[in-house]
């Protein structure tokens, strides 16, 4: 069981932020997120777009942005659970709180703040009819370990840069046959993967169907054929042990939906008059994920939002203690042994 | 009215929204749906990298320019036709007047399973 005081569910820029200001008053956080890397959104979708209202910085692009702002918490040691979304809140008899992952990870803490943005990424999934049959049995949208793939022969559907990264990376002999599919003929993806993947169709390495699309799927039990159409040739049918539509990640309220919170317009509604406090005691929602009269969806407002959140969740932890705004140019920031 | 513009959405149910939209604000088809709290999600913020603002335009006044980033979302999305555009790439300008649009059906990709 993980503990600490504040258990930060979603570690973009504003559940980041919280740390830091939970530890100008020295209270400890643990971050929980569904992505494997921390920056939420700002690293996930848009790392190399510039921000232009962060106050004080006239222009950072998002990735650097969230890099900053782990330098800026790292005196403070936050713990973080990453590639694990928080899937359930349980309230313990000492007003507690324990919140588990999906890969049953319980973290234990008095304050939940819920900065969880749009929600949960997950695939997008292309609307191909027997999709779902063939999830798990030839049909995957994350690959967890490349090994599986080898001396496969694996489909790949997608233009970005995870279906040619990983269309390069496992036809250099992990995968017995790589066929990529997109149904354009240009790539949204880094010059230099979009090189390589090419050269590698060239030299017969990879086999490369443009203006192709997957219509449908079949087999008995698992996946072995794929029908697609071609501009150029019309319907053909490849057989295939695998078929990975990486069409990139997009987010959903998910689980959140499921904790006994007042949601309207998919957020969760919060007492913006005070503390950004939802409808349940202990548990604040801050940034993206929240809802008031007046709301607005920036970074900025997010931080200003966790600095009034973690005021009242000290005041939560120690009804008693007495405890004063403390300015960092006059007390420097005190960071965690 | 000076700056204003009159646009026809046709929502997924097919009912039609008439919906004065104002052309000095810098505001893009994507924005003007959700600000008459029409179901567009827009979930990317406008930046062509989710489609959930995707539209069939349906009068023929308005070019089909589709700008790169916008194409190469589109040829990532479902249900793309000739006429599709992201909502959040057509700029609101007087030249729109008339433009009518149709909301793309909305894909459902969420399960429980998912998390």
């Amino acid at each position: 069981m993980i503990e600490t005081d504040i258990i930060i569910i979603g570690a973009g820029p504003v559940g980041l932020f919280t740390v830091f200001e939970a530890g100008l008053l020295k209270l400890h956080c643990h971050l929980i997120d569904a992505l494997p890397q921390p920056g939420g959104q700002c690293s996930e979708i848009y790392p190399k777009k510039p921000i232009y209202d962060i106050p004080g910085i006239p222009e950072i692009l998002a990735g650097d942005l969230v890099k900053d702002l782990l330098k800026q918490i790292e005196p403070f040691k936050p713990g973080f659970t990453l590639g694990d979304p928080a899937i359930d809140i349980e309230e313990t008899a000492d007003n507690q709180f324990i919140v588990t992952t999906k890969e049953g990870i319980k973290h234990k803490a008095p304050n939940i703040a819920i900065a969880g943005g749009l929600g949960v990424f997950i695939p997008r999934k292309p609307p191909v009819p027997e999709l779902k049959q063939f999830e798990g049995k030839g049909v995957e949208y994350i690959i967890k370990d490349p090994e599986d793939y080898r001396g496969k022969n694996v489909v790949i559907s997608g233009g970005g840069d995870s279906a040619l990264d990983w269309a390069i990376f496992l036809a250099e002999g992990v995968a017995k046959k790589v066929t990529l599919i997109h149904r354009s003929q240009s790539f949204r993806a880094h010059p230099d993967s979009v090189q390589k993947a090419m050269d590698m169709a060239e030299s017969g390495k990879i086999k490369m169907l443009l203006d192709a699309e997957v219509k449908s799927i079949g087999g008995n039990e698992k996946l072995s054929d794929i029908h697609i159409t071609t501009k150029a040739d019309g319907p053909v049918t490849l057989n295939a042990d695998n078929w990975l539509p990486l069409f990139g990640l997009t987010p959903k309220l998910g689980p959140i939906a499921n904790w006994g919170l007042l949601i309207e317009k998919n957020a969760i509604k919060v007492d913006n008059s005070t503390d950004y406090s939802t409808n349940r005691d202990g548990i604040y929602a801050i940034g993206d994920v929240n809802t008031y009269p007046g709301k607005l969806k920036l970074i900025l407002c997010g931080f200003h939002e966790a600095t009034l959140m973690v005021q009242s969740a000290f005041k939560r932890i120690y009804p008693d203690k007495k405890n004063v705004l403390k300015y960092t140019t006059v007390s420097g920031v005190n960071g965690f042994e | 009215m000076e700056n204003i513009i009159n646009i026809t959405v046709v929502d997924r149910e097919g009912k039609e929204h008439k919906l004065e939209a104002p052309t000095d604000m810098n505001m893009n088809m994507m924005e003007l749906c959700k600000s008459y709290e029409l179901p567009v999600a827009g979930t990317c913020g406008g930046m062509a990298m989710c489609a959930s603002c995707q539209m069939y335009v349906l009068t023929d006044h308005v070019p089909i320019q589709r700008n790169y980033d916008e194409q190469a979302m589109l040829d990532e999305a479902w249900n793309v036709e000739d006429n599709s555009r992201l909502g959040c790439q057509i700029n609101l300008t007087n030249e729109l007047e008339g433009l009518k649009v149709q909301l793309a059906p909305h894909v459902e990709e969420e399960s429980e399973d998912d998390w």
